[in-house]
């Protein structure tokens, strides 16, 4: 369908384009920007005015629940969600049920996804078989079956000797490599932050030593085998400091956060709030602070939401007996337009952390991006509106954020894959 | 945030910790109790106070000491009291804690006394009968995990009071196993609260939690720097599951470093107290020649837990 967005104020962070105008769509593809191309006619036209167009968001780690999980969320369900976040690429950790180890789960839930037919799923591969850590997955073979990296998501390798094969024979086909800086044993038994409110409400710490001493184990390793590495989830000023130092010694490694630890801190835990208790743990003020202030000046490469829904029965517990996690695929662009807002970064700058900065974590070059010739995902969204966290709002499954009850900016009002609207949200 | 214990009036409708709750009311339950501890020296040790209410004592970890003073202060208030281990019922056969009080509720329950390992239990607890607009029932911490043990804290500064007549002058020190202790978190926020003007906290690295001064106390290793001319010594117990491995060598070198010997206590002001909240470790936390001496008033702590227990009952059932 040819499709005419008008009046549109078109952002495409990679091309760091930030203008009102038109942007015209045909065959699933952007067609042109400004003025529509030769013998255009378009069969829809969407009128954009007051709205961003930008590419639909790109979220380097959200769980589906599929398989294994089902009675927590589904493909669709999430799916519903992704929509209505305006994300339309997501990246999916391997810790399912069974981990993404052996080729055909991983082109199962390609092909379940694409049936679907709304975001764009790519898959993180289990970087050991069942994540267990102690036998090497078929690299070659899962990425074959669409994994664009390998993760042991928040399931540590023990032994070191495991992790620096696995990284070395990721290295020889330069597949990425995402690992989550968490110490098994120094993070073991621990359900918050080792400070001053976990030491108040009696939670058993997980101490910053126990993501500085991964980061330390895991760069080590990276520039001895040359493995490309990315780190996920980073909680602490300390862990940003040694990424830091790092790079300044040539070395090639990226990084991102999520919306729950750009936004949030220890502190939040209130009385025992178990929305709060999340993977790695929320750190304390200072930390979320060194957060900020990385992804805005670049440090950070991607902000996510790392959704992982969690069913009631799982929150409904005592704090260190919940299940840890939070939903956040609704949130992303809100907490992304909040963030942008409170650091005063022009929208174009913060857009680029969940589209064009992202993309290039995952590897996607057909979006991401507004070129013409690249894929028409699109996110449509009013930076006026705003809306409120609510259980009954949310589209997943997982009513669980420790964000409910807040009013956030941003209301996405359509949502476009491959050139087709797959969310609109007219009534409102 | 809105404290989860007191009502819109500012009032009591739980208690869960002691950590910030105001001195006015640590000093009301510390008023209350005073009269109860006559109740117990009557030939008919009851008082109707409670007649015709039903306490749940829900202990999903063991407890006999703390369960059997609960019950027995709201006996004496003439409550109906039912005793239920969860460790041995419903939780073993997988029912969620949130069922188990449900069904409790169906049962007319007044007040729930709330003994669990977890630590912040007791609010999930109250936060749901908040949700369920049940605040005709009163929850009672009995001890979770390494978070809170309300009632222990206010016995502690009912014996401290009795003893010492005021707060406004004392040093104080709270020795051992603080990392994994609800008692001494307690303890601490009640005397920060109550205004002593100097609390320490002494034991070794690996027992003393992360950032512990924020909490208000100095923090010290040397037990004999420690107990310097201090009016008040607070013993902790030392599990069994602490004493070898990780966190200490040995049960010997902790009685050696930071056991309270009579030596040691002779540091401390002459007429200094020694408490204890039981059960004890003779020769591990604790000489034998202290805990029997003439400083301490560790059975006295007992007696007075059956008094503050009550005024903490009546308190919120009124």
């Amino acid at each position: 369908m040819n499709i005419k967005i008008a009046n549109g104020r078109v952002i495409d962070p990679a091309n760091e384009l930030d203008q009102v105008q038109d942007l015209y769509v045909a065959g699933g593809k952007i067609a042109a920007l400004g003025a529509a191309p030769q013998g255009f006619s378009a069969e829809r036209v969407i009128d954009a005015q007051g709205l961003v167009v930008c590419p639909g968001l790109i979220d380097v780690a959200a769980r589906l629940r599929e398989p294994g999980f089902e009675y927590r969320a589904t493909l669709e369900s999430e799916m519903d969600a992704a929509m209505a976040g305006g994300v339309t690429s997501l990246a999916i950790p391997p810790d399912t049920d069974p981990p993404l180890d052996e080729p055909g789960l991983v082109e199962m839930l390609c092909h379940r996804a694409k049936k679907l037919n709304r975001a764009h799923v790519y898959p993180v591969g289990a970087l050991t078989l069942g994540l267990k850590g102690e036998r090497l997955s078929e690299m070659a073979e899962l990425v074959d079956s669409g994994c664009v990296a390998f993760s042991q998501a928040n399931v540590p390798i023990v032994d070191n000797a495991v992790l620096m094969r696995a990284m070395q024979y990721a290295a020889t086909f330069g597949f990425r490599v995402w690992l989550q800086p968490l110490a098994p044993f120094l993070s073991r038994g621990g359900f918050a932050h080792d400070g001053e409110v976990a030491t108040r409400l009696g939670l058993p710490g997980i101490p910053t030593a126990a993501e500085t001493v991964a980061l330390y184990t895991y760069l080590q390793l990276a520039k001895v085998t040359g493995a490309r590495l990315h780190i996920t989830r980073l909680s602490s000023a300390e862990g940003l400091g040694l990424i830091e130092q790092a790079r300044a010694e040539g070395m090639d490694v990226t990084c991102d956060v999520s919306i729950n630890h750009l936004h949030l801190s220890d502190m939040d835990i209130g009385y025992f709030d178990s929305n709060c208790h999340l993977v790695p743990p929320l750190r304390s003020q200072r930390d979320r602070e060194a957060l900020r202030a990385g992804l805005r000046d670049g440090r950070i490469d991607a902000l996510c939401s790392d959704h992982t829904p969690v069913d009631d029965d799982g929150k409904q517990t005592p704090f260190s007996e919940s299940e840890p996690g939070a939903t956040g695929l609704e949130l992303l662009l809100p907490l992304t337009l909040k963030w942008a807002d409170e650091v005063r970064i022009p929208l174009v700058r913060a857009l680029a952390k969940v589209t064009s900065d992202a993309a290039r974590l995952v590897g996607i070059t057909k979006a991401g991006h507004l070129a013409p010739g690249a894929r028409a995902d699109l996110c449509l969204f009013d930076p006026e509106a705003t809306i409120q966290v609510s259980r009954r709002g949310l589209r997943s499954q997982g009513k669980n954020t420790p964000f409910l009850g807040l009013e956030l900016p941003g209301r996405v009002r359509y949502t476009l894959v491959e050139g087709q609207v797959m969310f609109g949200d007219e009534a409102a | 945030m809105h404290n989860p214990q007191l009502n819109k009036h500012g009032e009591l409708q739980h208690l869960l910790t002691l950590d910030g709750l105001p001195r006015e009311i640590l000093n009301a339950i510390l008023d209350t109790a005073a009269p109860f501890t006559e109740v117990a020296e009557r030939e008919v040790k009851k008082v109707p106070l409670l007649r015709g209410k039903s306490i749940f004592n829900l202990f999903f970890e063991n407890s006999t000491r703390t369960r059997t003073t609960f019950e027995i202060a709201a006996k004496r208030l003439s409550a109906d009291v039912v005793n239920l281990n969860i460790s041995t019922s419903s939780a073993a056969k997988g029912e969620s804690l949130l069922d188990t009080v449900d069904n409790l509720c169906a049962m007319q329950a007044d007040m729930f006394v709330v003994r669990h390992a977890a630590s912040g239990a007791p609010f999930l607890i109250a936060r749901h009968l908040q949700e369920q607009d049940r605040d005709d029932i009163h929850v009672i911490n009995a001890g979770d995990g390494r978070h809170a043990h309300p009632t222990q804290g206010l016995l502690d500064m009912y014996t401290i009071r009795h003893f010492k007549g005021d707060f406004t002058g004392l040093t104080v020190a709270i020795v051992g196993d603080v990392l994994h202790s609800r008692v001494a978190r307690s303890q601490i926020s009640a005397l920060t609260t109550l205004g002593v003007p100097e609390v320490r906290v002494i034991g070794p690295k690996t027992l003393l939690p992360t950032d512990v001064e924020r909490m208000g106390v100095r923090v010290f290793h040397d037990m004999r720097e420690g107990l310097r001319d201090v009016d008040v010594v607070m013993m902790l117990r030392l599990q069994n599951e602490r004493m070898s491995g990780a966190l200490l060598p040995s049960p010997q070198e902790f009685y050696k470093v930071w056991g309270l010997t009579a030596d040691k206590l002779a540091l401390a002001r002459p007429d200094a107290i020694v408490m204890h909240p039981g059960p004890m470790n003779r020769g591990v936390e604790i000489d034998s020649a202290v805990a029997d001496g003439a400083q301490a008033v560790i059975l006295p702590q007992v007696t007075f837990g059956i008094a503050v227990r009550m005024a903490v009952m009546s308190m919120l059932a009124s």
